[in-house]
């Protein structure tokens, strides 16, 4: 596989300055792998921190800067940050007001996170968490690690990063983060699998005929594999899989989000077809949004997330933000 | 007695062993995980012994609490915090001794894979690293040889089963048929036990 890289032990750290060359109003530590707003910390601001493996962007240190997160921890190529890397992002954005942990829901980013929170507590930072699990094609019980964490990460870190901005305090950050989780539901699809710089060669075998019916975003298979379908057909897959879990009684926030390979040709005509589901079901639409927000690489295929917001979540959804990856009204 | 040159040894003989492993460790994780198991453990046992060369602590307990210590810093994933917390808690156990006996060993290993199980939430069955460690720990009263073929045998016996904890958790019944990359990683650990030692 032909990949725009040096070489794979570089990757990461290659991006990251290629960031910090393009985003003069980020801090981008490269040796650290750490990027912080520049004004960071805000007085009187909760901190926002959110990370995960890298191979996600923009997710999630494209979403750094006013309106949204403060600082991003990103990992290796889907592999959870460490500790030492958020504890840094905590102290650089800690104002005093305290710091929120937004945190998608996979064992290692848990496991750094929760260790990191220890550390950041030692240090005298108040800190809180949030665990994104939007994910409807992970069942939910005992015997398995919970429903992964993937789209709604974007509404959570959005919508928060909205309250935290407006100087609301910790506790009732943290009280918006987990709503919009708990409003939110999210289904994907993949039509490739993806390439990870270390392996070199897809993660799993997809014939060109078929797809992957309820994938996450780290290039491991889904739960079923099917024929090959057309995007409305997996729009009524998607949606409907999401719905079955989740009956909004308020409008919702639509997110289309490509995984990276599918250009966005194809994924305003799958909007056009999850539009359809959606009125075909009676749901009301508030905002939408189409483009490559959670990636996986270079995975073709898409998911589909929706949240269900009451006036106050959907004024802080519409609320200015200026980020390299999401930028509206400022 | 196991003195901390014994110690030493033991991370030396694993870092050797998943370099050469690291390729297999990322082919198991592949159709169940994200592919990356080898270059992620290759990176952490690599960090832990430029860290020994440069520190030298001077008991069993010292040295693999530093290497646990560093794993957590450099590895990442789910791997560094439970890696990590196993030789650290082990090292815990083992106190500030300048020599430890074979089942003193086997005591604080035991200690060392009960604090996995806790902060990974993880049983034996649940096709984890915990289904090559704890029949290691089991047999470690036989000698590292036993243990050595104990952990191999449960990495082995997880193919059949399906997973229920972490990021193959998430494939449900698709995980079934595949050895779990983690308890083949921790058969590693086990079997440069046996290195460590001449044996």
């Amino acid at each position: 596989m032909k990949m725009l890289i040096n070489v794979a032990e570089s990757v990461v750290a290659d991006a990251l300055r290629g960031m910090a060359a393009a985003h003069p109003e980020l801090v981008v530590d490269v040796d650290k792998r750490v990027i912080v707003r520049r004004d960071a910390p805000v007085a009187g601001k909760v901190g926002l921190v959110s990370g995960g493996g890298s191979g996600h962007e923009p997710l999630h240190g494209g979403f750094v800067g006013p309106g949204m997160l403060s600082a991003a921890c990103p990992g290796e190529v889907f592999t959870s940050p460490v500790p030492d890397q958020m504890v840094r992002a905590a102290a650089a954005v800690d104002s005093g007001a305290g710091v929120l942990f937004i945190v998608k829901n996979y064992t290692g980013d848990v496991l750094n996170f929760d260790m990191a929170a220890e550390l950041a507590e030692d240090e005298g930072i108040q800190v809180a968490k949030v665990l994104v699990n939007d994910d409807v094609a992970v069942t939910d019980s005992l015997y398995t690690a919970g429903r992964r964490g993937t789209g709604a990460t974007l509404f959570v870190e959005k919508i928060a990063g909205a309250a935290a901005d407006e100087g609301q305090p910790l506790e009732q950050v943290e009280a918006i983060g987990r709503q919009v989780n708990d409003n939110s539901r999210s289904f994907g699809v993949a039509l490739s699998a993806c390439t990870t710089p270390a392996k070199g060669s897809p993660t799993f075998d997809l014939p060109p005929g078929e797809l992957e019916l309820g994938i996450g975003i780290h290039g491991e298979p889904g739960r079923e594999r099917r024929a090959m379908m057309t995007s409305g057909e997996i729009a009524d897959f998607a949606v409907g899989a999401v719905l079955e879990d989740m009956t909004p009684r308020n409008p919702v926030l639509v997110l289309v989000n490509g995984m990276g390979g599918t250009p966005l040709l194809e994924l305003y005509g799958f909007n056009a077809e999850v539009q359809r589901v959606l009125a075909e079901r009676g749901v009301a639409v508030a905002r939408t949004l189409v483009g490559n927000y959670v990636t996986s690489l270079d995975m073709a295929g898409a998911s589909v997330t929706l949240c269900q917001v009451d006036e106050e979540l959907l004024r802080l959804w519409d609320a200015p933000v200026n980020t390299p990856g999401l930028r509206w009204g400022m | 007695m196991l003195d901390a040159e014994f110690f030493r040894r033991w991370m030396t003989a694993t870092a050797a062993s998943v370099d050469r492993e690291a390729e297999r460790l990322t082919a198991l994780d592949s159709p169940i995980g994200d592919a990356d198991h080898g270059s992620n453990l290759q990176r952490g046992f690599t960090a832990v012994t430029a860290e020994l060369e440069k520190e030298a602590p001077a008991t069993p307990g010292a040295i693999l609490i530093l290497a646990g210590r560093q794993l957590i810093s450099t590895v990442g994933g789910a791997s560094g915090p439970l890696y990590g917390t196993l030789l650290r808690r082990t090292g815990k156990a083992l106190g500030d001794a300048g020599e430890v006996g074979e089942d003193e060993f086997a005591k604080a290993l035991r200690a060392g894979v009960d604090a996995v199980m806790t902060l990974g939430g993880a049983a034996p069955g649940d096709k984890t690293m915990i289904d090559a460690l704890v029949p290691a720990v089991d047999a470690l009263g036989d000698g590292f040889v036993a243990a050595r073929a104990a952990a191999e045998e449960g990495a082995v016996a997880t193919t059949p089963l399906q997973a229920r904890k972490g990021r193959a958790s998430y494939l449900g019944e698709r995980s079934i048929g595949h050895q779990d990359p983690g308890a083949t990683s921790s058969a590693l650990l086990i079997a440069a036990l046996t290195e460590a030692a001449g044996e």
